[in-house]
């Protein structure tokens, strides 16, 4: 099987943000068919100091190896994906994310995450977003395990 | 190996595969009876009603379980011990044909959010113990029966030939089939069934699909298993949990069912349907954050499961060596769990129900099978957990692939390796002290150590050996003892106090000697000594947390109830105390884990929309606990004289036990009994084994004297009428019942207090018949 080895992953240009929120709306537009964005959004902009900070999925992938039905797969173009269709809600990716990237929102038991769709990119007026291509052997990281005693 | 991010479909175990004419079996079944039902929602963590099978009849029917039933008995195990009552007589036993066997759920059950939620509870009178016993077992069964519509299976009755009971909760049927073809032994007619009746033929279709089955040693012997499937997409193979205590499996084969078939249309996060899901998924996080950020440097269930506790058990004297004579062995570190961490296949979702990050069902993938009919086969075994490595130390097998092989072969064949394990290293014990020997052991040289005959033992239980020894030995410690008695072989004394049962069933696998509190951890229990009902050995040798009888007997009521909880919800005791806040020592009750406690009240409300309190948990379980034990009463036993143990779980038996640990004995002669420490250098070995003997039988005593009155019981044990009207019973058969129970008692002389109690001693109570002024 063919292995995707780069994969798109979003990078936050804080410099050129000004917090008008007009990602997560865009990205909640996606997952929930609606503008609320907050906590039905991927990803999550807030206010640090005197600047703005991203909060968002790296596709790093360690959540793929804690999926008891297969519901997260590396897909071609090397994203992480959710199939909510498969989820069984067990929240086992959202409680071992160890950036607390995948996501839960109120109204769905089944988790969601940033897919690199890019909506976010589109929508900003600032362009403080991008996409940009990264070899998924260097984000790549798996469940740690200490040996024994 | 320790890789990660592996596509599901590329994943390898490496066994033998099996391919297997479906047609073929399918066309050999003959449906004896189908019964349509009306598929229905789960509600608030309820199906609303349970199954009714009877293979005697045919009958198939549908119970409602009431909401008294919920406020009386919670679920789980509770619902199992009131269809049990409406159902035996006290005269049934395993093989009866109104004895049954329960396989039920609970509120909590099968939901995914919570780690170690997919718990099924299993009952059954057993061939043991000829009261009821109760398993907590793991796999997909029990969460897959509450989704196609039940919270309880109730089997009655025994099929004319070998059987498949199969709910589909697809269709909405359930069909009882013959199924002459299929394979007896576990891991293979669990592989059979589970694409047989798998809808599609993908490995997502499969893992809709759990199989409860035995194996053929289970049809001889009283240490029968059941084994609950759980289909594994990367492994590709049915994995399986065990119930494995008290011979269920043995009374799965009697009624000639050859296994139990599950499957459900489909499921989700909140199939349920909990009151408040949003709160629900908010305490599961917790959880799985807890166990990601601290698992690695508390128990390290992830990496190695419960075999963790090896090291930790033999480095406290308390891992079982040479059928308890030792708790700890020079060779014990052949056998601790980086040993097995090097052959468990690592990075996989290891839980045996979805979503439970503590994950301690390990496997080893690909084990070339070295002895029996499988021999050169390469399987997947799943384990060995602690209780497994801790079975084989007490036979002196110290050997990682000896420990997979008994694993194996236990598993396959419907045997419960505790029970064997245990039963073994007595035999074991017997062979050096020339009581048993190879002739009187049907060829078999049974010394410690010796693996080898340790599985030929097996593989000819498993044969249907008609060995004098092979047969008896199949049922186990108690029958043993008994023909090693009645055959005069040895002093009766020495028999007694080394054979590790007590109840008839065979010890699970600590030392208890040096912890008063769990000796009554092991001797006051409803079913037998297993330690999931108190684990108090660090409370009480350790930490000496626990000094006084009135303390450990608070100590033996807390935790028993807190425990049975669990198994009245469908869930795991470990993500409790196996994994701990980072907080949890600075807490007022650390023992308790109190945040977690209150994780179960809002887990509980969460799910049901009750608002209870964690007092209300107690009094959910300490109603099935006396229940429980009133039944016991009912059926003739459940008094003091049957929560009696052996001295090798009290003490030192030997001569060799006592002068391994002189330093230890020498000095308790001298501070806990008060002899002059010159007087005690001089008594013989044997003097001060007995002065130990008499001294620590009289503290068991007092302690069952304590613990009694705590539990609200008489001093024979009963539960008093007045407790449990204080509990909430009407039932007026029970209440009768135990009222003319204690009347009897009384006229025997078995009202009394056990314990000898010196001047400025006192029994719990000195009131005769402190009972009747509780209502």
């Amino acid at each position: 099987m063919d292995h995707p080895t780069t994969v798109k992953i979003l990078k936050f240009h804080a410099e050129k943000c000004k917090g008008c929120l007009e990602c997560e709306k865009a990205c909640s537009q996606v997952h929930f068919k609606t503008k609320d964005g907050g906590q039905k959004s991927a990803i999550r902009i807030t206010k640090t100091g005197k600047g703005y900070s991203m909060h968002v999925c790296d596709q790093r992938g360690l959540c793929l190896d804690m999926c008891p039905v297969g519901a997260l797969i590396r897909r071609k173009n090397g994203v992480v994906w959710l199939d909510k269709e498969v989820c069984i809600g067990c929240q086992a990716c959202v409680g071992f994310c160890p950036i607390g990237a995948m996501r839960k929102a109120d109204v769905r038991i089944e988790p969601f995450k940033c897919i690199s769709c890019g909506s976010c990119v589109s929508a900003c007026p600032e362009k403080a977003l991008e996409l940009i291509e990264v070899k998924i052997a260097d984000i790549k990281q798996v469940v740690h395990y200490k040996l024994g005693v | 190996m320790v890789e990660g991010q592996r596509a599901i479909e590329e994943y390898k175990t490496g066994n033998t595969k099996h391919t297997w004419d479906l047609k073929k079996l399918r066309s050999a079944h003959k449906i004896l009876t189908s019964y349509s039902y009306k598929k229905g929602e789960v509600t608030k963590g309820y199906a609303n009603r349970s199954l009714y099978v009877n293979l005697s009849s045919g009958a198939i029917s549908e119970k409602p379980v009431t909401d008294e039933m919920k406020k009386m008995f919670t679920g789980g195990r509770g619902f199992g011990l009131k269809l049990l009552w409406d159902s035996l007589k006290p005269t049934t036993r395993w093989n009866s044909q109104e004895n049954e066997l329960l396989i039920t759920t609970g509120p909590l059950c099968g939901a995914t959010q919570y780690a170690g939620s997919g718990k099924s509870l299993c009952l059954s009178v057993s061939p043991s113990t000829n009261i009821i016993c109760d398993c907590n077992v793991g796999g997909f069964f029990g969460p897959y029966l509450k989704f196609a519509g039940f919270d309880a299976l109730e089997i009655q009755g025994k099929a004319k030939q070998d059987v498949v009971v199969v709910i589909d909760g697809e269709k909405g049927t359930v069909s009882i089939e013959t199924a002459p073809l299929e394979e007896t032994n576990t891991h293979l007619i669990s592989e059979q069934l589970t694409h047989l009746y798998a809808t599609e033929n993908t490995d997502k279709s499969r893992q809709k699909v759990s199989v409860v089955s035995s194996g053929l040693a289970a049809e001889h012997s009283y240490w029968g298993c059941l084994n609950f499937s759980f289909y594994d997409i990367r492994r590709k193979v049915p994995r399986i949990k065990q119930a494995g205590r008290g011979g269920l499996g043995t009374v799965l084969r009697d009624k000639k069912i050859k296994a139990l078939v599950v499957k459900v249309e489909r499921f989700d996060g909140v199939s349920n349907h909990p009151a408040d899901p949003v709160r629900l998924a908010e305490v599961g996080i917790n959880l799985h954050r807890e166990i990601r950020d601290l698992d690695r440097y508390q128990c390290n269930m992830r990496a190695v499961g419960t075999g963790h506790l090896v090291e930790i058990m033999d480095a406290y004297d308390l891992l079982p060596t040479e059928n308890y004579r030792f708790g700890s062995f020079p060779k014990a570190s052949k056998i601790y769990s980086p040993k097995f961490y090097e052959l468990f296949t690592k990075i996989i979702p290891d839980g045996c129900w979805h979503g439970c990050t503590m994950a301690c069902a390990k496997t080893v993938d690909g084990y070339t099978v070295m002895t029996g009919p499988y021999k050169g086969e390469k399987v997947t075994v799943d384990g060995p957990e602690y209780e497994t490595i801790g079975a084989c130390s007490n036979m002196s097998i110290w050997d990682p692939l000896w420990v997979l092989e008994f694993n194996f072969y236990c598993d396959t064949y419907g045997i419960d390796t505790i029970s064997a394990g245990t039963a073994m290293a007595f035999y074991m014990e017997m062979y050096e002290y020339g009581i048993l020997n190879k002739e009187r052991c049907d060829g078999l040289e049974l010394c410690f150590g010796n693996a080898d005959a340790a599985l030929e033992l097996l593989h000819r239980i498993a044969q249907g050996d008609t060995g004098e020894f092979i047969t008896i030995a199949a049922k186990g410690a108690r029958r043993v003892k008994d023909w090693i008695i009645k055959n005069g072989w040895g002093q009766k004394q020495l028999v007694e106090d080394t054979g590790m049962e007590s109840k008839g069933l065979e010890f699970s696998e600590y030392v208890t000697k040096e912890s008063l509190a769990m000796q009554g951890g092991y001797g006051l229990t409803l079913k037998g000594p297993q330690h999931d009902e108190a684990w108090l050995i660090f409370m009480d040798m350790v930490n000496n947390a626990i000094p006084t009888f009135q303390k450990k007997a608070e100590a033996l009521h807390y935790f028993p109830m807190w425990r049975t909880w669990f198994g009245l919800n469908g869930l795991c005791k470990l993500p409790w105390n196996d994994i701990e806040p980072a907080n949890n020592a600075e807490t007022s009750e650390p023992a308790k884990v109190p945040e977690h406690v209150q994780n179960y009240v809002d887990y509980q409300n969460a799910m049901t929309g009750w608002d209870v309190t964690k007092e209300d948990l107690i009094l959910q379980s300490e109603r099935c606990y006396n229940w429980q034990r009133a039944m016991n009463v009912w059926m003739g036993r459940g008094q003091r004289k049957d929560d009696w143990i052996p001295f090798r779980a009290m003490g030192p038996v030997t001569e060799m036990e006592y002068l391994s640990r002189k330093e230890r004995y020498d000095k308790q002669l001298v501070e806990k009994i008060g002899l002059p420490q010159k007087h005690v250098e001089k008594m013989t070995v044997q003097e001060k084994l007995t002065m130990l003997y008499t001294f620590r039988r009289n503290q068991y005593q007092k302690l069952a004297d304590a613990v009694y009155y705590r539990r609200g019981w008489t001093p024979n044990g009963v539960p008093a009428p007045q407790k449990m009207k204080q509990l909430g019973f009407t039932d007026k058969k029970m209440l009768k019942m135990l009222q003319d129970k204690i009347t009897a008692d009384e006229k025997n002389g078995l009202n009394v207090w056990g314990g000898t109690y010196e001047k400025g001693e006192h029994p719990p109570s000195t009131e005769k018949r402190y009972w009747e002024k509780w209502s």
